[in-house]
C-alpha cells in the first residue's frame, strides 16, 4: 500500500502543506520537508515551479518565479530529493504543470518519482480523460497515485467519473478561484461540502484553496478527510524563513 | 490526410484541451454548443449582417500591379486592413460576442498584446452594451498607448498584467485566471487561433470568411477560385488560419507562413516558433512552443507586438509538421523594408505584422503566372511610431 493510502486510513483530519521547491532559496527544499514532518504535518505537496502557472494566484506565482530564478529545474529537484527517504517518512506528492513533465518524458518522470519515493502527483492541467487514455497505465506501473481536482462547478456525473479513475483522494477546490484568492468559507462552501459528502464517493476528499489557519482548517475538514494549505504557508516562510515552520503549523493542529 | 480538426479537438497530434478542472465547465459548455450555435440561421444572419454593415465586408481583393511587376508574378492583396478597427481581428470578436450572448454571458474578458484584439473586443462590447475587461502586459501598455486610449474610450477596463515578463503570454495567463475566478457569467474572447479546444477551431471558422471571399473574388478576376499560393504572417495565427481555411484540402494551393525572426532566428531574440519551438503545452493546447529544455516557456521577441508570442496555433503546428505549409521567418529589418516597399509601390502602409508576410519575396521566387494572394492583415497606423523611429522619418 502506498504511503498516501496508509495515511488516509488514519483516524484523523489530515493537514497537507504545499510549498514551492527551491524557495525561498534553491537549497531549502529538503529542509522545508524535514521541518514540515517534524512539525507534525501529515502530507507534503512539493511544487515544481512553472513559468506560466495558470491556476495560481500572486503568492504562488511569485514563489515560482523566484524558484526558477534560483535555478530550480526538474533535474535539480530530483537531485535534491535523491536521499529524501533516508530522512523522512511522510507521504510526498509532486505538484506541477504538465509541460515540464512532458519535456522530461512522462515515463522517465514517473520512474524517477518511484525511485526517489514520491507517492503521488497532482497535475492541474492534465485532464482526467487525457490521463485515462494516455498515461494511467504508466502511473500505475510505477505505483503513483494521481490526484484530480473537483470544484463547486463540477457536475455530479463528472465527479463520479473522476472518483472512478482516482485511487487515493480527490482534491476538492473550495471555490471558483485561483490559489490564495479567497480566505474563509460561507454558506456556498458549506452547501458544496455537504453535497460532496452526501455523494459517498469511493475516494476521501481533501479540501484546498482558501485555507489559511485553524478556523478555516476546521471548517474545511468538518466532512472532508483533510485540508491543504499553500499560499498562507508560502507567505509565512517568505516573512519568517524556514526554521520556524512549527510556529505556523502548531496553531492549526492544536 | 485531413488538415481539419478531428472530433477530439486535434489537428493531427496538436490541439486538445489541457486545462485545469476549474475551466472545464466553461470550455465544455462552449465545446458542446459552438458548432450548433454557429449553424443557426439567426446566428448566421446576424453575423453576416454585422460583417457587411459594421465591419465593411467583403474586404477588397486588390491586384497589386507595381508590386507584381517588381517580383514578376501576379500578386493580390486581401485587404483586411480596410476592416473597421483596422485589422482582421474584428471578424473573430463579432463572432464570439454573438456566441457569448447566446450562451447567456454578461461579462467579456480578453487578452491583448499590441492592442489590436483588445480594441476589436472593446468595440464589439460597446456595440452590444457588455462589460469588457482587457488584460494587457504592463510593458505593452507603455509601448501601445494609442490602443490603450482607444479601449478606454470604447468603455473597456484595461488591467495591467504584472506577472512574468509582463507581455502577451502573461496577459493571457491573467485572462485565464480571471475566467477561473468568474466561471459563470463570463466569456473569454481569445484573439488568436490558440487556446484549448474549441477555441482554435472556433476562431479559425470565424476568420474563414477571408478565404471564402478570396475564392469568389478570384473567380471574378482570374476565372478560378484557387490561387497558386496563399501567404500570411503568423504569431498565434488567426489571420493565417482564416486565409488558408478553404484551401487546406486543395493541395494545388500552396500555403506559406511567415513568422517573425526578430533579430535573427539564432540571435536569442526571435519569435520564429516553428524553427525554435518544440512540442509542448501552452495556454491549454498541445502545440509547438518556445521553451527551455526544462519545459519553461521562454519569452519571444519581435519588433511586431502582434507576432510576439512563444507558441503557434495547433493548426499551424500540424501544417508545419506534415509539410503542408511552407514556413519562413523574416527579421525585423526585412519586415520593415517590405512594409516601406509596399507604401512606396502601392500607397498602402501595412501593420508591421503584415510586413512580415510581405517579406516572403526575400525567401521565395514565384513563377510569372503564379497567382499569389497575401493577407494584408492590418493597417500601419498603430505602428507609425515604430516606423518613424526605424526610418528616422
Amino acid at each position: 500500500m502506498n504511503r498516501i493510502q496508509q495515511k488516509l486510513q488514519e483516524n484523523k483530519k489530515l493537514l497537507s502543506i504545499y510549498f514551492t521547491a527551491g524557495y525561498p532559496s534553491l537549497d531549502d527544499t529538503v529542509s522545508v520537508i524535514e521541518n514540515l514532518e517534524n512539525a507534525g504535518v501529515d502530507m507534503i505537496e512539493i511544487g515544481l515551479p512553472f513559468s506560466d502557472p495558470l491556476a495560481d494566484g500572486p503568492t504562488i506565482q511569485a514563489s515560482s518565479t523566484q524558484a526558477l530564478k534560483n535555478g530550480m529545474t526538474t533535474t535539480v529537484l530530483f537531485e535534491q530529493l535523491k536521499d529524501i527517504r533516508t530522512r523522512v517518512n511522510i507521504p510526498l506528492i509532486a505538484m506541477g504543470y504538465f509541460n515540464p513533465m512532458l519535456q522530461y518524458g512522462v515515463e522517465a518522470f514517473c520512474a524517477k518519482c518511484k525511485k526517489i519515493g514520491i507517492d503521488g502527483l497532482i497535475i492541474p492541467d492534465l485532464p482526467v480523460d487525457v490521463y485515462q487514455e494516455e498515461y494511467q497505465t504508466i502511473f500505475e506501473k510505477y505505483g503513483l497515485i494521481n490526484v484530480f481536482l473537483i470544484t463547486p462547478q463540477t457536475s455530479d456525473e463528472r465527479i463520479r467519473f473522476i472518483d472512478s479513475v482516482s485511487n487515493g483522494f480527490i482534491y476538492m477546490v473550495s471555490s471558483a478561484s485561483t490559489t490564495g484568492a479567497k480566505s474563509g468559507f460561507g454558506n456556498e462552501q458549506s452547501n458544496y461540502f455537504e453535497r460532496i459528502a452526501a455523494m459517498n464517493l469511493k475516494n476521501p476528499q481533501i479540501v484546498g484553496f482558501g485555507i489559511s489557519n485553524k478556523e478555516t482548517f476546521q471548517q474545511a475538514t468538518k466532512q472532508a478527510a483533510g485540508a491543504i494549505i499553500g499560499s498562507a504557508f508560502i507567505k509565512h516562510i517568505t516573512a519568517n524563513g524556514i526554521s520556524n515552520i512549527d510556529e505556523f503549523v502548531n496553531p492549526i493542529l492544536s | 490526410m485531413s488538415y481539419n480538426i478531428n472530433d477530439k479537438g486535434y489537428y493531427g497530434e496538436f490541439g486538445g484541451a489541457y486545462i485545469p478542472e476549474m475551466l472545464y465547465p466553461n470550455v465544455e459548455e462552449l465545446r458542446q454548443n459552438y458548432l450548433k450555435i454557429m449553424a443557426e440561421p439567426s446566428f448566421q444572419e446576424e453575423f453576416n449582417q454585422l460583417l457587411k454593415d459594421y465591419v465593411g465586408r467583403p474586404s477588397p481583393l486588390y491586384f497589386a500591379k507595381r508590386l507584381s511587376e517588381k517580383y514578376a508574378t501576379k500578386i493580390y492583396l486581401k485587404r483586411e486592413d480596410l476592416n473597421h478597427t483596422g485589422a482582421h481581428k474584428v471578424n473573430n470578436t463579432i463572432g464570439q460576442i454573438l456566441m457569448a450572448r447566446r450562451l447567456g454571458k454578461k461579462r467579456i474578458i480578453a487578452e491583448t498584446g499590441a492592442g489590436q484584439h483588445g480594441v476589436a473586443t472593446a468595440t464589439v462590447c460597446a456595440l452590444m452594451g457588455m462589460e469588457c475587461i482587457v488584460y494587457m502586459g504592463e510593458i505593452d501598455i507603455a509601448r501601445q498607448a494609442p490602443n490603450v486610449a482607444r479601449m478606454k474610450m470604447l468603455g473597456a477596463t484595461v488591467v495591467p498584467a504584472l506577472s512574468g515578463s509582463k507581455t502577451l503570454k502573461d496577459a493571457t495567463n491573467e485572462a485565464i485566471r480571471d475566467w477561473i475566478n468568474n466561471p459563470v457569467d463570463t466569456h473569454y474572447i481569445i484573439g488568436s487561433a490558440i487556446g484549448p479546444h474549441p477555441y482554435p477551431d472556433m476562431v479559425t471558422k470565424f476568420q474563414s470568411v477571408i478565404s471564402e471571399e478570396i475564392k469568389s473574388q478570384l473567380l471574378e478576376k482570374e476565372g478560378t477560385e484557387h490561387p497558386n499560393y496563399v501567404v500570411a504572417c503568423i504569431g498565434g495565427g488567426s489571420n493565417a488560419a482564416g486565409t488558408y481555411y478553404h484551401f487546406l484540402d486543395n493541395e494545388d494551393v500552396g500555403i506559406i507562413a511567415v513568422e517573425a525572426a526578430g533579430k535573427g532566428i539564432h540571435s536569442g531574440e526571435s519569435a520564429a516558433t516553428s524553427a525554435l519551438g518544440k512540442e509542448g503545452i501552452i495556454h491549454g493546447c498541445k502545440t509547438l512552443l518556445m521553451q527551455t529544455d526544462d519545459g519553461q516557456i521562454t519569452e519571444p521577441y519581435s519588433i511586431s507586438a502582434g507576432l510576439d508570442y512563444p507558441g503557434v496555433g495547433p493548426l499551424h503546428s500540424h501544417l508545419y509538421k506534415t509539410g503542408r505549409g511552407e514556413f519562413y521567418s523574416a527579421t525585423d529589418d526585412e519586415a520593415m523594408q517590405a512594409g516601406l516597399e509596399l507604401a512606396k509601390l502601392e500607397g498602402i502602409i501595412p501593420a508591421i505584422e503584415t510586413s512580415h508576410a510581405l517579406a516572403v519575396f526575400k525567401y521565395k521566387t514565384f513563377q510569372p503566372n503564379d497567382v499569389v494572394v497575401i493577407s494584408l492583415s492590418g493597417r500601419g497606423d498603430k505602428d507609425l511610431n515604430n516606423y518613424i523611429e526605424y526610418f528616422n522619418l
